[in-house]
């Protein structure tokens, strides 16, 4: 079992299994009159946000108090990082706390790596989106929402076609995507206008494409992105309606799906952009469940890591 | 004390607990009318279902049973990690004012079954709780009995005893080790 949870890359395919089937287990316990389960009780999970976030936030904090941890919340708002405390100095800060876990959100890339492996604290460190390189938790709720509609909830993902379309290269949830998908044996193909696909995607596990309707066609999955305007400071594609055009999905586009095809967006979805509202709140659409499975894979992901052993590590380490 | 890895009980033997078990338990309970077994993960399950099955044909009436995975409850998980959790599956009807007789293979130490306790709580009020076990080999740590008790097994800590079931284990058996 792993420690950290930094990349999708991390798992191998029994560990992905194994969460996925906890988490589907965990799904089923929160069906019933009491939804809260005993198991991290007394353990402390500080959820670390440098950039904002809603779902991810309180998707982590529902995980871990569902799993009766205690959680301190900590934006970047309103904190010292307002003014100029260092990662470093915060997570000495969450040492000395006696925090077990940290959920980590930061605008920088290889940030939640920095913090599990500079030695500043022990805490079990889980990357909650770091910059433009990963958001594994996200991976594994879509890899949930895919294995439950395509593979009955059960097993991997071998052989199915998904389709991740847009701004792939500024997309840490399409690099998580790409790797944890290609770990259960399904095929990717990644969609996007040039000027959106990152320098070396040719050496991603995956095809490349720009025609979004000829890679659609019997696909089962399509992921659509955010197109986030907030990393954008120069213009990557000539305007909106040409992106909407080529790179959105409309319902004449989403028909091209085989026949049970589904549509996800991680969201916040930007309607009328990458997708429209009908495809969106459409009979393909697993919008909506993704953040419902989002907390049973995150509460998964906490009782596996927050579950593992010191001294089976130290042994391994040894 | 029992000699170094010797079979206790064999299929018949279990067959007749199973079957004795289900006498105890019917008439305790003046009959079948609120009961509910729950087995609990992993071998406490088909336990269940044979005891079920044996009241069907003293009684001719379908007794609900269901499974109960406790791994969430465990009070160990810094000792002993996680684990890959199993299934717990109420039956329709659920526990609410209900006789639940919870069903275990082996009763050792008392924490499964505190553990179990905790989870029915979680599930609903039950009107009481019994607990019917195969095989009791002693040396508890919390102040808790089996109702119902299929083979009292004298053990040291030492020993380990093995309950193999024929649902999971391909055969019917209970074997002390060591």
């Amino acid at each position: 079992m792993i420690r950290h949870l930094l990349s999708a890359g991390d798992l191998d395919r029994d560990e992905a299994i194994a969460i996925l089937d906890t988490a589907g287990e965990l799904a089923r316990a929160t069906g019933r009159s009491v939804k809260k389960l005993p198991t991290l009780r007394g353990r402390t999970v500080v959820n670390l946000f440098y950039e904002d976030s809603t779902r991810t936030r309180i998707s982590f904090e529902a995980a871990a108090k569902r799993l009766s941890a205690d959680v301190i919340t900590f934006s970047a708002k309103g904190s010292s990082v307002s003014k100029g405390e260092s990662l470093k100095d915060t997570a000495l800060t969450l040492e000395a706390m006696g925090a077990d876990a940290v959920v980590v959100r930061h605008s920088a890339s290889g940030a939640a790596h920095r913090l599990a492996m500079s030695g500043w604290t022990d805490c079990v460190v889980v990357n909650a989106g770091d910059g433009t390189h990963e958001h594994p938790t996200q991976a594994l709720l879509d890899a949930y929402t895919l294995r439950h509609h395509l593979s009955d909830g059960a097993g991997d993902l071998q052989g199915r076609r998904v389709v991740i379309v847009g701004d792939i290269l500024h997309s840490r949830v399409a690099r998580s995507n790409v790797l944890l998908l290609e770990t259960l044996g399904a095929e990717v193909t990644v969609v996007g206008p040039p000027t959106l696909l990152p320098v070396g995607v040719e050496g991603w596990p995956c095809s490349v494409s720009y025609d979004l309707d000829n890679a659609l066609t019997g696909a089962d999955a399509v992921m659509m992105l955010r197109v986030q305007n907030e990393r954008m400071n120069a213009a990557y594609f000539p305007s909106a309606r040409e992106y909407s055009r080529r790179y959105g999905l409309d319902r004449h586009r989403a028909e091209l799906l085989a026949p049970d095809g589904i549509v996800l967006h991680p969201g916040p979805m930007n309607r009328g952009m990458e997708i429209t509202a009908e495809v969106a709140d459409g009979p393909r659409s697993v919008v909506v469940e993704q953040v419902t499975n989002g907390v049973h894979v995150r509460m998964a992901v906490l009782y596996r890591l927050m579950g593992a052993l010191p001294e089976l590590e130290s042994e391994a380490g040894s | 004390m029992v000699p170094a890895s010797a079979r206790v009980l064999d299929a018949a033997d279990i067959a007749r607990s199973v079957s004795r078990l289900s006498h105890e338990i019917l008439e305790r309970s003046h009959g079948s009318r609120d009961l509910v077994l729950l087995g609990i993960q992993t071998r406490g399950v088909p336990l269940a279902h044979r005891i079920a099955g044996r009241m069907a044909e003293i009684e001719s009436t379908t007794v609900p049973c269901g499974a109960l995975d406790i791994t969430m409850y465990r009070d160990d998980l810094r000792l002993r990690g996680a684990r890959p959790l199993d299934v717990t599956e109420l039956p329709e009807g659920g526990v609410d004012d209900r006789v639940v007789v919870l069903v275990d293979d082996v009763l050792y130490s008392g924490r499964t079954i505190r553990a179990a306790l905790d989870a029915i709580s979680d599930l609903g009020r039950p009107r009481a709780v019994q607990l019917a076990v195969l095989v009791d080999r002693g040396h508890r740590e919390l102040p808790i009995r089996a109702d119902y008790v299929g083979k009292n097994i004298p053990t040291s800590r030492e020993q380990a005893v093995r309950v193999r079931l024929a649902e999971v284990d391909g055969i019917d058996e209970v074997v002390v080790e060591g």
